[in-house]
């Protein structure tokens, strides 16, 4: 048996493939609930009821699929040029911390700006604040050669105690009781809902609008086709005349700003200010949307729902059956690692060897 | 800058004490055998960066077994098995099918990292204290060397099989046809197949080999650092291994210093902290993420990468 690259790609396939990969998926972890010892219909039965099953399951999908769209369209687009960006949970933190440093700026400062210009700055400053952490790490890899996955994944780990430090000192909330929360920022800079009582809000509908630019961006602009030659083949498209440098580095500066919008919708548009467990992962779960989604910004949108309908589901079947919560990371880990598979297989097809 | 002199001070104060010593030690072994680990794969061409849910998952499997009552010798092997198990999986994931190496990586730490967060709430669905075991006891016999043997008299049998495993691997990696065909397998797989060595095998052998190292590493955790697993118990150490190996330009030697000297580092960090608070506790917390990425940084000018590291292999193809 040989894996034999297919001539012409199939569309067919390349719907095919991401559904089978999340049927599998489903497949193999329903044993897992077996083991855990619930009926295993009753427990998917749940999971779907807990994500769409209500006008509250549904605005909740919602709510954790907006940060999910934005950190899996930051992953989509680096991963096109290969910059692996694993780093997008820091940049969602240092962006969201940037958001809450101008958004809270009124805060016994005397200063004062009209909504119409502290909006717009308190978005680009978060979204500013995860293009730079990923351009020091593109930067390493441009300059030095040093490997981005792993400059990227500590820094993850160096943000967090930064945003920790900062909660504990210059943006700690005086008001918190002594727990870890950021100042709040102005109320008037809150994102609107999108819907009456629930907690969708506009962070949703930009998420949305930016996944359609990409897409445009990709399928018609010159962007996609610079991205997509730096990631076959650095070298050939350095010789083909391709500024390497310049669109590793504008990619970079998109995926992470991407990355620090996540951050910035999450204060804005939910609780208003910054704590250290704001993000169960987000930045990681965006790597597996990309994949899941075949790299696609439009395919992100579905996969994000997809993840955020898991997570959202495990939660609420957990609280009725008991079966732990970790099961919606499984569910989330087999699927990336299914479809890693299946996509394989919309490039290539299994060949008999001749004897 | 008044702190400066009393931070000195501090340090000068912890380097003289033999506890420090002790620390260093204990800190190191878990890193010396996650690091050799990632050498073994990368050697061969394969990135593996599965070791921090590898980690994790044999961390809990190696606690499990001795906690059902296994002998700790078995819960260390079945730690390995652990890890050989995910190793597999992740050279049938790059060897076989040539995918990602990152991606196939960050995959398996995902998945096993959640399999064993779920797989330790449903067998202790209630629990809110952890369950302990008794783990490796300290090797009181070699208090009396003199000089080294208090610092290794509070080590125990695992911290030695770590030491142990550096000659055995560089002497491995070094004089034998084996390590050989290992190497070569990594630099110029081309000519390897050429002289008759079997390139995916090879891979396969070595990505299953150095993940039972890693296996090995989480087991340390849970049976000889601590006597129970806790989540977020692996927290990072599995990057600082894959940033450890290029600090060591992938030799055995160095990567056991670079482990002992990020170890000692990292005890400096602890008792500083403990020191009374001259910085913010975060700062400290900082130092090893921020000295991987200074290792990282300052070797990857001369960085010898293996030639052929996360190039896919197909027989016949180039």
């Amino acid at each position: 048996m040989r894996l034999e690259l297919r001539t012409a790609a199939s569309p067919l396939a390349n719907v095919l493939a991401p559904l089978a990969a999340v049927v599998f998926t489903l497949f193999a972890c329903a044993l897992l609930v077996a083991w855990a010892g619930a009926p295993v219909g009753r427990t998917y039965a749940l999971i779907a009821e807990g994500a769409f099953g209500s006008r509250f399951a549904l605005s909740e999908t919602l709510t954790r699929a907006t940060p999910l769209i934005l950190t899996g369209l930051a992953c989509a687009v680096a991963f096109r040029a290969r910059l692996y960006n694993i780093g997008a949970e820091g940049q969602l933190y240092l962006g969201a911390l940037a958001a809450v440093a101008v958004g809270g700026l009124h805060e016994g400062t005397g200063f004062d700006l009209p909504v119409a210009l502290h909006l717009p700055l308190m978005i680009f400053a978060g979204a500013l604040a995860g293009a730079v952490l990923l351009l020091g790490s593109a930067w390493l890899k441009l300059a030095m050669g040093v490997d981005e996955v792993v400059t990227t994944l500590l820094m993850n780990f160096i943000v967090l105690l930064f945003v920790s430090m900062m909660l504990d000192g210059p943006m700690k909330d005086a008001m918190a009781l002594g727990w870890p929360q950021s100042v709040a920022i102005k109320p008037e800079l809150e994102f609107p809902k999108l819907l009456e009582r629930s907690r969708v809000h506009a962070g949703l509908l930009l998420a949305l609008i930016l996944a359609l630019a990409l897409w445009v961006m990709e399928r018609f602009g010159t962007f996609g086709f610079a991205l997509r030659a730096v990631g076959a083949n650095a070298r050939a498209a350095r010789f083909a005349g391709l500024p390497v440098t310049r669109v590793t580095l504008g990619c970079a500066a998109i995926s992470g700003a991407l990355a620090g919008l996540a951050g910035v919708g999450e204060v804005a548009g939910r609780a208003g200010y910054l704590t250290l467990d704001m993000s169960p992962g987000y930045g990681y779960a965006g790597i597996v949307i990309a994949m899941l989604a075949g790299l696609n910004p439009l395919g992100v949108v579905a996969s994000a729902l997809f993840v955020a309908a898991i997570l959202v589901g495990a939660d609420s079947m957990s609280r009725a059956v008991g079966v732990p919560t970790y099961l919606a990371d499984v569910i989330v880990a087999v699927a990336l690692l299914a479809m890693l598979v299946a996509g394989l297989f919309t490039r290539y097809r299994l060949r008999r060897e001749a004897a | 800058m008044e702190w400066l002199p009393e931070l000195l001070t501090q340090i000068g104060g912890v380097l003289a004490s033999a506890s420090f010593w002790v620390a260093v030690l204990r800190i190191a072994a878990p890193l010396i055998l996650g690091t050799l680990g990632v050498l073994v794969c990368e050697r061969a061409g394969v990135l593996n960066l599965g070791i921090e849910g590898i980690m994790v998952a044999s961390a809990l499997t190696g606690w499990l077994a001795v906690f059902q009552g296994a002998d700790l010798w078995l819960g260390v092997a079945v730690a390995a098995v652990t890890g050989m198990a995910l190793g597999l999986l992740h050279a049938a994931l790059t060897v076989w099918l040539g995918l990602s190496q990152h991606v196939s990586g960050l995959g398996v730490t995902m998945l096993a990292t959640s399999l064993a967060y779920f797989g330790y709430r449903v067998s202790f669905p209630k629990v809110t204290t952890p369950p302990t075991i008794t783990p490796f006891p300290p090797l009181q016999a070699l208090e009396g060397i003199p000089v080294i043997g208090p610092v290794l008299g509070a080590q125990t049998a695992l911290t030695l099989l770590a030491l142990a495993v550096v000659p055995l691997l560089a002497w491995f990696l070094y004089r034998t046809p084996a390590g050989l065909a290992l190497r070569m397998v990594g630099e110029n797989p081309a000519a390897a197949e050429a002289q008759g060595v079997r390139v995916l095998v090879v891979r396969t052998a070595a990505v299953v080999a150095g993940s039972a190292l890693m296996g090995v590493a989480g087991s340390f955790l849970t049976l000889s650092a601590f006597n129970a697993f806790f989540f977020n118990m692996v927290n990072g150490r599995g990057w600082i291994c894959v940033a450890l190996v290029v600090f060591a330009s992938w030799r055995p030697g160095k990567a056991l210093l670079g482990a002992l000297l990020f170890a000692a580092f990292d005890a400096l960090q602890l008792r500083l902290q403990q020191g009374g608070g001259l910085l913010p506790y975060q700062l400290y917390l900082m130092l090893p993420y921020a000295l991987s990425l200074l290792a990282l940084v300052l070797m990857s000018r001369r960085a010898a990468y293996p030639q052929a590291l996360m190039k896919p292999w197909r027989k016949g193809e180039r």
